[in-house]
């Protein structure tokens, strides 16, 4: 508990120092319209307009940090995530550019640690997280101005657990888009019937003698067994929201034949290569930039660790699509897979089975070798 | 490879419709100190395991009528962790996986390999032949806990629709809470007697993946592979022989199984009644 108190006190000074400068600046004297957005859970993304013909607004955001110990393997492996809103990853947050965020940060007195938000989207202030820092029982008040389009990394930054923080689940996802919306690299508007939004986490739990994995009773106490294990650079697991699994079976994502979706995919600590079996990336923003041109017709995309990318892909073929960080091993191994349900009519010219799996016919001695007889 | 084409006349005993209530309706089992259940006599149908189809569509295997003639000798409980570890012991067995410490659970984490090394081992170390179940032989064990997972059929133009209806059978599908061993009778005791059938333990059986075509009545085996046996449990699965852990990350589409454990078939010297049950049931089942 000294440890905790010592780092609380500290905290709390620094806090006092940094937001006193946001405290004494009122949103009040930019008289925009304002907006108060509800978050939902990923890979659900709140509604919002594609391109909006409105002039900038404030919209007005609130995440509540949750400390809690959550389940993220079918053996029951427990682990304690630090948490934007109880999910992994925190909400996608979205809107357009030339808009402020207002964002009011909650740090409940439930929770045992200071926490802050450094948002890659905003300028300044070590993205906010200079400005943000809240100990148990507080809240902070952020606005920002959204300068630039793409979809952009959220995650925890206090001083000296950093990495800690973030892969036990603080990073969710900005996504300001285009006021007049997406374009492909010729000015063509794009636009999508869905979006999903996937924060892929890597994990590294404990493990004790006999290989078994480690609980702890509170999050404190698996901060240094867990940060050896960090310091290795090897995951014990890397999932999709939060636990093996999730975008799986009754979670399974879903699409219609013709539907257009598009796929967020954010990483907050270690590089990925989504790939969608079965499908392509249709347009690609690989580094998640708006303004860049996106790619076209990609097979697998790399998402750079500390980014978020975005794919555009129109579903031509039904039946189950597997959407897999492409390292096979992370994939099928570790946890990082998730599945597409995709209704519609087989298109036989996309896809055929000419003939099913039936004997290879014996080999007739004499027979001329069919390429040899075309050359 | 032509010879393994042998074209067969799938023979249908008994009628499709009844045998479920003749196997509830069998005299009460009896199981002798050893933990060996004696299975009476009876008629119980049966879905063919494997890869049908016809005229080049995938379709359900066919549902049978079978009946045992004879007696059946079979393991009231799964093999456990301390009757593995002696096989263990005397170097027969592998050591495998990381076993929970409790040894009056059932062994888990073995392969259709170590299954069978262990079957060996103990006949050898008895004198009675002990032995894999059959895939028929196990759903006749099993009884009501068999299940039968036939699908609604679905436009065989379309391969997404039959697709995507298992996944979403699979997806239904509830699942012990429990991963772990738990101790013999746990998942509870069938109307013949045997313990903790579909629990939370898949188990080993001797029957080999194949894939056939059907023509009307006509049954014709295109392929037959060994290396993939099928395992039973919650769920019927097709298991590669090696494998211990079964669990997936989920890359492949599908739930599978949570354990991979078995149970064995006693065949008593003299009595041989098991015997003929295995012959009995294998006249009735594609060579």
């Amino acid at each position: 508990m000294l440890t905790r108190r010592t780092a609380l006190m500290g905290a709390a000074i620094a806090a006092l120092m940094m937001t006193a400068p946001v405290v004494a600046e009122t949103a009040d004297e930019l008289k925009l319209p304002r907006e108060k957005v509800t978050l939902v859970a990923p890979p659900a993304v709140h509604p919002h307009e594609q391109a909006t013909k409105s002039g900038p607004k404030i919209i007005e955001f609130k995440l509540t940090i949750r400390e809690k110990e959550v389940v993220i393997d079918s053996a029951g492996t427990k682990f304690w995530a630090m948490t934007y809103d109880g999910s992994m990853p925190g909400p996608m947050m979205v809107l357009h550019e030339g808009d402020y965020m207002e964002l009011t940060l909650v740090n409940p007195e439930t929770n045992s640690m200071p926490h802050n938000i450094d948002l890659h989207s905003a300028t300044g202030g070590l993205g906010g997280g200079a400005l943000t820092k809240v100990n148990p029982g507080e809240q902070v008040k952020l606005r920002w101005k959204a300068t630039r389009p793409g979809v952009f990394v959220y995650h925890c930054a206090p001083e000296g657990m950093i990495p800690w923080h973030v892969v036990s689940g603080m990073h969710g996802t900005v996504m300001v888009l285009p006021r007049d919306g997406l374009k492909d690299g010729a000015g063509k508007s794009l636009h999508y019937d869905k979006i999903y939004y996937i924060g892929e986490n890597d994990l590294y739990v404990p493990k004790d003698e006999n290989g078994k994995y480690k609980t702890y009773e509170t999050v404190g106490e698996s901060y240094a067994d867990t940060t050896e294990v960090m310091r290795k650079l090897i995951p014990t697991h890397v999932v999709f929201n939060g636990s093996v699994g999730s975008l799986t079976g009754k979670n399974a994502m879903t699409a219609k034949v013709g539907e257009t979706v598009l796929i967020v995919h954010s990483q907050a600590n270690r590089d990925t290569r989504p790939h969608l079996i079965g499908g392509h990336g249709d347009y690609v923003w690989e580094t998640g930039k708006f303004n860049n041109p996106p790619e076209k017709d990609l097979e697998t995309w790399f998402v750079r660790g500390g980014s978020a990318g975005a794919a555009l892909y129109t579903f031509r073929e039904p039946g189950i699509y597997a959407y897999v960080n492409h390292n096979l091993i992370e994939a099928v191994e570790l946890g990082a897979a998730a599945h597409f349900k995709v209704e519609g009519k087989w298109n036989d010219d996309l896809m055929k089975q000419v003939t099913p799996p039936s004997p290879v016919p014996p080999d007739k001695v004499g027979t001329a070798d069919p390429v040899a007889v075309t050359r | 490879m032509l010879m393994l084409m042998k074209i067969k006349i799938a023979m249908l005993v008994g009628a499709l419709a009844a045998p479920v209530l003749a196997t509830v309706l069998a005299p009460p089992p009896q199981v002798d100190p050893e933990g060996i259940s004696r299975l009476a006599p009876a008629s119980f149908s049966y879905r063919a395991a494997g890869d049908f189809s016809r005229s080049g569509k995938p379709v359900e295997g066919p549902l049978r009528g079978l009946g045992s003639p004879t007696e059946l000798l079979v393991m009231k409980r799964q093999v456990t962790v301390a009757e593995y570890d002696r096989c263990v012991e005397e170097g027969a067995c592998p050591r495998v996986g990381s076993q929970s410490g409790r040894r009056d659970v059932p062994i888990v984490g073995v392969s259709w390999h170590d299954a069978s090394t262990y079957a060996a081992w103990i006949s050898l170390k008895t004198g009675v032949t002990h032995r894999l179940p059959t895939d028929e032989e196990w759903t006749f064990a099993a009884a009501e806990k068999a299940r039968d997972e036939a699908l609604p059929l679905v436009d065989p133009a379309d391969p997404a629709q039959a697709w995507i209806a298992r996944y979403e059978t699979e997806s239904n599908r509830s699942r012990p809470a429990e991963t772990a061993p738990q101790p013999g009778g746990t998942f509870g005791t069938n109307s013949k007697g045997l313990d903790d059938l579909a629990g939370n333990i898949w188990e080993w059986t001797d029957t080999c993946f194949i894939r056939a075509s059907l023509d009307g009545n006509r049954e014709q085996v295109t392929n037959t592979n060994c290396g993939v046996r099928v395992v039973e449990g919650a769920h019927r699965a097709y298991m590669t022989d090696f494998i211990r852990d079964p669990k997936s990350g989920g890359c492949a589409a599908g739930v599978p199984p949570t354990n991979l454990g078995f149970r064995l078939i006693v065949e008593r010297p003299g009595a041989a009644v098991a015997d003929a049950f295995r012959k009995a049931v294998k006249l009735l089942r594609r060579a």
